[in-house]
């Protein structure tokens, strides 16, 4: 030890390792940063949010949100099979949505609670009231739409055909233009957050979620709806997953250096196959228009593929808030930003 | 007094004082701590006291070989926590002074404790978000939990930039620091600041503490310890001033505290923006879907 340039800096000690980045093309913002923690462990907390929970619930949000647009467009069109699975879906996704959501909560005994106020400053809170209002909605749509298959005779039938009829067409409206906020607001929700990797993020995850919410509403109709109605979800689906591919990019090329989670590890790994899926899914949908089944396998991998894709977001946010250097770097890079430039 | 749900809207609501923000109408001047770890001698005494007074529950007894510390961090059963870190002290600017009292001889080993606690934001990202009005803005200007109405969604978790909130494995409610609402509202001083044998936790009206902090500091500057330096003390920082702040004798991420914290809440009406225009999208996909051919 004989230059003081050597000595070793404060906080050295507890620091383990440097936050040494390599070098990855335009993705390289700025030179090596020093990096130091306590002990490695992270500054921010990992949510306690749970797998399958948190995930299906973005997944199966973004289904039913998507689906409503879908069954409004069928119903106006008078494609009367593809309104119906669109329908189901959306009754059904936002069901199993809400019950993986209740199931997350510590005391799910009072999941109500989330209707005590309303506010505008948590996602959560505006997104329980979209959800309440929409919920209804979509169940009415679906459930009018089924009245239909009730035998038309006797005084109960004919009553219970009149209901569905005049409550049907309006649920139906007032849940595609509620379908978007539902598939939406779970990007603001995940973004509002310390996670560095969402919240970084917070400009093109609404992007990519009404993307996979198409692609998977698509997806579900191309399984499900009569071929000959099968054109609009067909066409959904190919402009929900080019969506979707296309705000991933914007979003890992403005993330730079946070991006490295949603290429590594785990995260990284389950958001390449979805990507793949998408990708293969929408061709599939574009190609095999004359084939059942070729079209019923499009539909399944574009659902897998969006499935896939809000569980790799959720995993590459966790892994971003599990490492200090994703916190800390980004923060000292503000920092000096801010003295360079007053 | 009534309890009001903080209606704070970034870039809307003004007014500095967070307990005028949230609606109420007289209340005592804003308290909050000051920890000047320079004079922690890591006893602990706060964590046990915190502990004692506010029944959180034990939540392992674990050596961790992270030197004293087998604490780990501030949970929702833990809103005391003593960091200590081990490092070479630094050496001072000028060449050594004959004076033995000024500071560390260099390349000595020194042990920096700290004692960690909720900072009690003004922009508090916890309360923010949320979604049932279980977090709420208190007359002294602190962040407090209502145990009966949290339902443990968790979200208020990762909205802390500094992993303070935790939701516990006891009850799955969120719980953290009080600032001891309880004793504040019986004039009493926090069970953390009272046990503290050294003052380096200190506890009182924020103007006035953000002055001693001054005159601390630079007493320690004048010692010819220049690494000495507050963190957060700054009324307008990224968390819009913090109730908890420290006089640091290192970086903060040393401590496991980020350098430099913004809530993300900030955030939000550009978020909402750009969520509408992606929901305006799907409508447009949509459009599109079904103008094509009738097939």
């Amino acid at each position: 030890m004989t230059a003081p340039a050597q000595a070793p800096a404060p906080g050295d000690r507890p620091g383990r390792g440097r936050y040494s980045r390599r070098n990855r093309g335009e993705r390289f913002m700025v030179p090596k940063a020093e990096f130091q923690s306590y002990y490695g462990r992270p500054i921010i907390k990992e949510p306690v949010w749970e797998v399958p929970d948190v995930p299906g619930y973005l997944f199966f949000g973004g289904l039913a949100g998507a689906s409503s647009v879908l069954a409004a467009g069928a119903q106006l069109t008078g494609r009367p099979g593809l309104t119906r699975v669109a329908k189901l879906a959306g009754l059904g996704g936002i069901s199993v949505s809400t019950v993986f959501l209740i199931h997350d909560l510590g005391r799910p005994a009072r999941f109500h609670h989330m209707l005590r106020v309303f506010k505008l400053s948590s996602p959560m809170s505006v997104g329980s009231w979209i959800l309440s209002a929409y919920g209804p909605m979509a169940g009415a749509a679906a459930v009018a739409d089924l009245a239909k298959l009730l035998p038309p005779t006797g005084p109960a039938a004919t009553l219970t055909a009149r209901a569905a009829a005049v409550a049907g067409p309006p649920a139906t409206a007032v849940a595609a233009l509620l379908g978007p906020a539902v598939a939406t607001y779970t990007a603001v929700l995940i973004c509002d957050t310390a996670v560095p990797g969402w919240h970084a993020a917070h400009r093109e995850m609404p992007y990519v979620f009404v993307g996979s919410a198409a692609s998977a509403a698509g997806g579900f109709a191309l399984l499900t709806a009569p071929r000959a109605e099968q054109g609009p979800a067909r066409r959904l689906a190919v402009l929900g997953s080019v969506a979707e591919l296309a705000a991933r990019q914007l979003l890992e090329r403005r993330l730079g250096d946070l991006a490295e989670p949603y290429h590594q590890g785990k995260s990284g790994r389950l958001l390449k196959t979805a990507e793949i899926l998408t990708a293969a899914g929408a061709a599939g949908a574009a190609l095999t228009r004359r084939t059942r089944i070729g079209s019923a396998l499009s539909g399944l991998t574009l659902l897998a593929a969006s499935a896939l894709t809000r569980y790799g977001i959720f995993e590459a946010g966790m892994a971003s808030a599990r490492d200090p250097k994703y916190t800390v770097v980004p923060q000292r890079e503000r920092q000096q930003a801010r003295t360079r430039l007053p | 007094m009534a309890v009001t749900d903080e209606p704070y809207l970034p870039g809307l609501t003004g007014g500095a004082d967070p307990a005028d923000r949230a609606g109420w109408r007289e209340h005592p001047a804003r308290m909050g701590f000051f920890t000047d770890t320079s004079v922690c001698i890591g006893c602990k005494a706060c964590e046990v006291a915190c502990k004692e007074w506010n029944d959180v529950p034990e939540d392992g007894l674990n050596l961790t070989g992270m030197s004293f510390d087998n604490t780990v961090g501030l949970s929702g059963t833990t809103w005391r926590h003593v960091a200590f870190i081990e490092q070479i002290a630094p050496r001072p600017p000028e060449p050594e002074p004959a004076d033995e009292n000024s500071g560390p001889p260099s390349d000595a080993l020194r042990w920096l404790m700290s004692s960690d606690v909720c900072k009690h934001c003004s922009e508090a990202g916890c309360l923010d978000v949320c979604p049932t009005g279980a977090l709420m803005r208190t007359e002294f200007g602190t962040v407090v939990v209502q145990d009966d109405i949290c339902n443990g969604c968790g979200y208020c978790v990762p909205a802390c930039p500094f992993g303070v909130i935790g939701r516990s494995e006891v009850d799955s409610g969120a719980h953290k620091c009080t600032l001891c609402y309880d004793r504040l509202d019986a004039g009493m001083e926090p069970a953390c600041a009272k046990a503290c044998p050294t003052q380096s936790i200190q506890f009182g009206p924020l103007d006035e503490l953000r002055e001693r902090a001054q005159a601390r500091v630079d007493t320690l500057h004048d010692q010819g310890r220049p690494e000495a330096q507050l963190y957060l003390e700054n009324p307008e920082n990224g968390i819009g001033g913090a109730g908890a702040f420290f006089l640091l004798l290192d970086r903060p991420e040393v401590y496991g505290l980020p350098p430099d914290p913004v809530v993300s809440t900030r955030a939000l009406p550009t978020m909402w923006k750009h969520a509408g225009l992606a929901a305006a999208g799907l409508g447009a996909m949509a459009l599109a879907a079904f103008a094509g051919r009738r097939r």
